[in-house]
């Protein structure tokens, strides 16, 4: 199972009701308004590096060009990946859980 | 008027609803309920899960009138039925479970008691497990 989120941690809870309710080791992408997430500097960044330790975290590289969030910024353990990546994730780990 | 029989022999998924939304506010409640509706039409495995501000769709007592909208927490006992027709049911492998996360209902000063339908309450730990054996998950 994959996980996707596609909220911003700042305005929902999807990103926190994904973290308690994912097991460890299954990976989380950042899609969307998600993306804001991965940033470092911001009141969540403590939270999600943790998390990065956990899963495997990923971050949608065109959410991050559309918002101006450049790949530098990027919390560290977090990969970046292209819609090419994202289909290969939801090849390799099936079921998709989108955490609206 | 004579019984209609539909082929729904073959593939048998397991299912997860997760409803995430509180009822009014927004289409999605609506939505993952009549995808369930439409599911049970299969005979496929559903867990129906209610977490965060889901927990408010089955809250009893609930009366839209004055807000001229429909209130749709009554149709949850149809999936309460469905649930125990697949439970009686001997020859239809069908498994159905409602199941409320017991850290979203306790944060909203929830019980049990104040659900429309009996549910098993399970807290987060165990839900993640249960969540990661699906294959597929429809969630709002």
């Amino acid at each position: 199972m994959i996980h996707t989120v596609n909220k911003s941690p700042f305005e929902r809870n999807s990103l926190d009701s994904c973290l308690r309710l994912s097991l460890k080791g299954s990976p989380i992408l950042l899609i969307e308004d998600g993306v804001y997430a991965a940033t470092g500097g911001t009141s969540v960044s403590d939270k999600v590096a943790d998390a990065a330790k956990n899963h495997p975290m990923f971050v949608l590289g065109a959410d991050l060009q559309a918002r101006g969030i450049p790949e530098d910024k990027i919390l560290d353990g977090i990969t970046v990946v292209d819609y090419g990546g994202f289909v290969d994730l939801v090849v390799e780990h099936g079921t998709v859980h989108s955490w609206l | 008027m004579s019984e209609v029989e539909y082929d729904t022999q073959g593939v048998v998924k397991k299912f997860m609803y997760v409803n995430r939304k509180a009822p009014y506010g927004t289409i999605y409640a609506l939505e993952v309920l009549e995808a369930v509706l439409i599911s049970a039409a299969f005979e496929q495995h559903a867990c129906i899960v209610f977490i965060d501000d889901g927990v408010y769709q089955i809250k009893k007592g609930q009366d839209t009138t004055a807000v001229n909208m429909k209130n749709f927490s009554k149709t949850y006992g149809i999936i309460e039925m469905e649930k125990e027709d697949a439970d009686e049911d001997e020859d239809m492998d069908m498994v159905w479970r409602i199941i409320v996360e017991k850290e979203s209902m306790e944060a909203r000063g929830l019980t049990a008691e104040d659900f429309v339908v009996d549910v098993e309450v399970i807290a987060s730990d165990e839900l993640a497990q249960i969540m990661s054996e699906q294959e597929v998950v429809i969630s709002g």
